[in-house]
């Protein structure tokens, strides 16, 4: 298989541009004749839902939660990048392209990463105009804070609760679409599978989680906005709901997953605290602007930490990265942490923490500044663990977050199926090996708001006159058939152990070998160990009540069932990677101080996966990155 | 420590429902009510008992899709909390705690725990946004909006949409929802242009649909995101001008 990224030729920055210029149109007239399937009503989904339906198209749209306001969008709290310049600090359209390839390791194509930060203005205007309330200044302009991995402030929020307020415009755009008329909404619906007929993707197959009813859509064309996997960790900062179900069932149809072993690990989230647990919480990185993180330097430190003095502590992160200090990218914060707790000086139950201090900025700054700008998650940290963080330090340890992976994007966001289309989280394409914070956000509506209402016209400019496949297609029956049946499946089992001690174990395994680090026999053990565990889960799980109503335990049995899969095809992956890159850390390759050490002759490529059969090994499709621009540099943040 | 729950059980929409008391043992204070929950789902599964259905999904307080009454109250005993953020140490051992779902007519229960609030996303799609097509913004800083009025808009928009306010008031009203939003898009110079239409029609479909209010103040009370009341006074002066001025 060719893989054709379909970049455009020219310029950098002139390639968005021209490339607009040639996409075909479709004029308005003819824009009502067109179905579009949005599966997914976050960021992307939803931004993308609402501009295509304002531009005339006739737009679908799916999602698992009760209401498209739900999205897991809504838990984003430090911020959105956009080049605005505002703080007069040298920031550009280039320096936010520079600092995301850079951020992202050298491993994502030039071209998409510089389109993302060429709308980011356009994101900032948009939301702006939709009632996003950021934060202001008092001459009434808009704030901006710093962020990890950039030495701009460029990032805009609102309060603690930017992915909320972000979330919330789309939401209200779309709103108003579903009141005109030209947005059909299915909540608590959720898309089991795709339908492909001749190699196009022609709608989905989907369940009513209310009745259970399966059934099916038809369209001329098929968007997935449904974010990310890090639930296959089963303990990481996404919702409860979020699971790979929608894209896994595309990638059987033939749709290939890029990079699925780039999953990224947040520093600041706060530790486990028991088996019981059902879910980790992040602390936005932003706190990392203000609050300074450090360990004792003696091991197995017992004092708290109020009587530590100050000669005593180890920051080690000023200490190992001078120039950014506490600001240094993710996957590298997330590593030093691991490393100071491996090394015995961790704090907390378990000695799974490092702390994360505001004295000196509630000193320098005052209580009010700090309420200003982290009151609520200071809120949140006090609810969950019962610590007063004006009073004592934080505790925070890194947890999965994101994943960068997803499935295959050309430039226009199509897949390599015809007609299926990917934005946002849910694919692969502008992250690299490591996402920089607040651009998830930034990706998200550049995906829905920016991109993507360009790019599907051409695709259905290029389909004029045909009619989406009518569901009864033999294409459309045949799916339903195997969908329903996998349900009933899964409730015929009758075994001994429950789907979330499946996710659990699954989860352990996935972290303990496909985690912070990686390397060959652990990844070994794990491709062993995976498919074991799976064929278990279909003879020994236990869901009980029926397929025709409200069944919570069967909608989790469902995505546990294709997280197993993905596992796999993550371990495939991180072994065949033999370089570290971002987050992805193998053992085998790091420099003498310990960092990820880049092999760029080998692996200067995406990797593309296609589905090859339960139980086979999938097979790898190359798409080298070419750099024409940026020169590879091994990341320093010293 | 070990409790005493009494939990309501509704096969369906049409089901009449009823408490079923279930004893919880080994309970342990840093769990969260909704973690609470799973151990006692987990336990119920392997003695082959279906599940108790309940709704949860980012269980950091911000979706807004979890929502119990606990022993009477919305969201239980914590100010400012939604269930998913309270936490198994403001229990006592030996506590019995009795745990229903929202009770609403506009929010008829689903199963167990789980009702449906659909009529809420109604009344955004009534009036609750500003009319923006996707690439016609101006410039984000062409106009400046004074701090105080960007802090009371964002402090309004901090709604989560979760139905408590709806859920604790005598009446089923919905005013402090409808009035988060009209106030939101209301305080910002974006908003002005459709600021009295929104308000007409938010609030035709809010009355539609639910009870009226009465001045109770419980819905503040219940709300985790400590909305304040003093929008539904806001709400009800452009709802007022808006029909007075035609």
């Amino acid at each position: 298989m060719k893989l054709d990224a379909k970049i455009p030729a020219g310029p950098l920055a002139d390639k968005w541009t021209r490339h607009k210029f040639d996409l075909k149109l479709v004029n308005p007239a003819n824009k009502r004749k067109f179905e579009i399937i949005m599966v997914g009503t976050g960021l992307g989904g939803a931004a993308g839902a609402a501009s295509l339906a304002e531009m005339g198209y006739n737009v679908k749209a799916f999602c698992y939660q009760d209401s498209p306001r739900r999205a897991h969008s809504i838990a984003a709290q430090g911020g959105i990048n956009a080049a605005k310049n505002y703080q007069n600090d040298g920031d550009s359209i280039y320096r936010l392209f520079y600092d995301t390839i850079k951020g992202g390791d050298f491993r994502s194509r030039e071209a998409n990463v510089y389109r993302l930060a060429e709308v980011s203005v356009n994101i900032i205007d948009q939301c702006v105009a939709q009632g996003v309330p950021f934060a202001r200044d008092y001459g009434g302009l808009l704030d901006n804070r710093s962020f990890g991995g950039a030495q701009v402030s460029r990032t805009f929020y609102a309060r603690g609760q930017t992915g909320q307020q972000l979330l919330l415009g789309a939401y209200q755009a779309l709103a108003r679409q579903i009141g005109a008329g030209k947005v059909q909404m299915y909540p608590k619906t959720e898309m089991l599978d795709l339908v492909v007929v001749d190699g196009r993707a022609r709608g989905i197959v989907t369940r009513d989680l209310t009745t259970g009813k399966i059934e099916s859509h038809s369209a001329d064309a098929v968007v997935l906005a449904t974010g990310g996997y890090a639930n296959v960790f089963y303990l990481s900062t996404n919702a409860k709901g979020c699971n790979t179900t929608a894209i896994w069932r595309a990638h059987r149809r033939g749709a290939l997953f890029a990079n699925p072993c780039f999953t990224q690990i947040h520093p600041t989230c706060i530790p486990v605290s028991g088996d019981y647990q059902s879910k980790l919480t992040l602390m936005s990185e932003s706190l990392r602007n203000d609050g300074r993180i450090w360990v004792p330097k003696a091991k197995g430190e017992t004092r708290a930490a109020g009587d530590i003095p100050e000669g005593e502590r180890d920051y080690y992160l000023e200490r190992k990265y001078p120039a950014f200090g506490n600001l240094v990218p993710r996957d590298i914060a997330s590593r030093a942490a691991k490393e100071v707790c491996d090394d015995g000086r961790g704090v907390g139950p378990g000695g799974r923490g490092v702390y994360l201090d505001f004295s000196d900025a509630i000193q320098r700054l005052g209580r009010q500044a700090i309420v200003e700008r982290y009151g609520n998650l200071f809120e949140m940290y006090e609810r969950i663990t019962g610590e007063n963080p004006y009073e004592v330090p934080m505790r925070i340890y890194p947890a999965l977050h994101y994943t960068m992976g997803g499935l295959w994007v050309d430039y226009n966001l199509m897949s390599n199926l015809d007609g299926l289309f990917v934005i946002g989280e849910a694919n692969f394409s502008d992250h690299g090996g490591n996402r920089l914070g607040a651009s998830a956000l930034m990706q998200g509506l550049a995906d829905g708001y920016f991109v993507l209402p360009y790019t599907i016209g051409d695709y259905l400019a290029r389909h004029m006159g045909e009619k989406p496949l009518p569901t009864d297609h033999p294409g459309f029956k045949a799916v339903e058939k195997e969908t329903h049946d996998r349900m009933e499946k899964l409730l015929s089992v009758n075994g001994s152990r429950t789907v979330d001690s499946f996710h659990r174990e699954l989860g352990l395994l996935c972290w303990e070998f496909c985690g912070m680090s990686r390397e060959q026999t652990g990844l070994e053990e794990a491709l062993r160990k995976i498919p074991a565990l799976h064929e278990q889960y279909w003879k020994d799980v236990k869901v009980l009540g029926g397929n025709d109503e409200l069944n919570q335990s069967l909608e989790k049995a469902g995505r546990v069932a294709d997280f197993f899969e993905l596992a796999e095809l993550m371990c495939h992956d991180a072994l065949d990677r033999k370089e570290s890159c971002g987050t992805h850390l193998r053992l085998e390759s790091v420099t003498p101080e310990g960092e990820a050490l880049r092999n760029d002759d080998d692996y200067t490529y995406v990797a593309a996966w296609e589905f090859s059969g339960t139980g086979k090994p999938p097979t790898l499709h190359k798409e080298p990155l070419v750099f024409e621009n940026v020169e590879l540099t091994q990341r320093s943040y010293k | 420590m070990n409790l005493t729950l009494h939990i309501w059980r509704q096969k369906n929409r049409d089901d009449k429902g009823g408490f079923v008391t279930y004893p919880m043992e080994g309970v342990n204070e840093h769990m969260s009510f909704l973690e609470m929950l799973d151990v006692l789902n987990e336990r119920l599964i392997e003695k082959g008992e279906e599940p108790v259905a309940f709704d949860s999904d980012c269980r950091e307080g911000i979706c807004g899709v979890c929502g119990l009454i606990i022993n009477g109250v919305a969201h239980g005993p914590e100010k400012k909390t939604a269930t998913c953020q309270l936490h198994m140490r403001h229990f006592r051992d030996g506590d019995v705690i009795r745990i229903e779902p929202w009770r609403s007519r506009a929010f008829p229960v689903i199963k167990d725990l789980v009702v449906d609030r659909g009529v809420f996303d109604k009344i955004i799609h009534a009036g609750g946004f500003i009319s923006v097509n996707t690439g016609s913004a101006p410039e984000a800083n062409q106009t400046q909006v004074p701090k105080l009025y960007a802090d009371l808009s964002m402090d309004a928009a901090e709604c989560i949409g979760c139905g408590a306010c709806v859920a604790q008031c005598p009446n089923g009203a919905a005013q402090l929802f409808t009035a988060a939003k009209i106030s939101h898009l209301g305080y910002l110079p974006q908003g002005q242009p459709e600021r009295y239409r929104r308000a007409v029609r938010m609030v035709a479909v809010m009355e539609e649909n639910f009870g009226n209010c009465t001045n109770f103040g419980e819905c503040e009370a219940a709300c985790p995101k400590g909305i304040s009341i003093d929008f539904i006074a806001r709400m009800n002066r452009d709802f007022l001008k808006a029909k007075l001025t035609g």
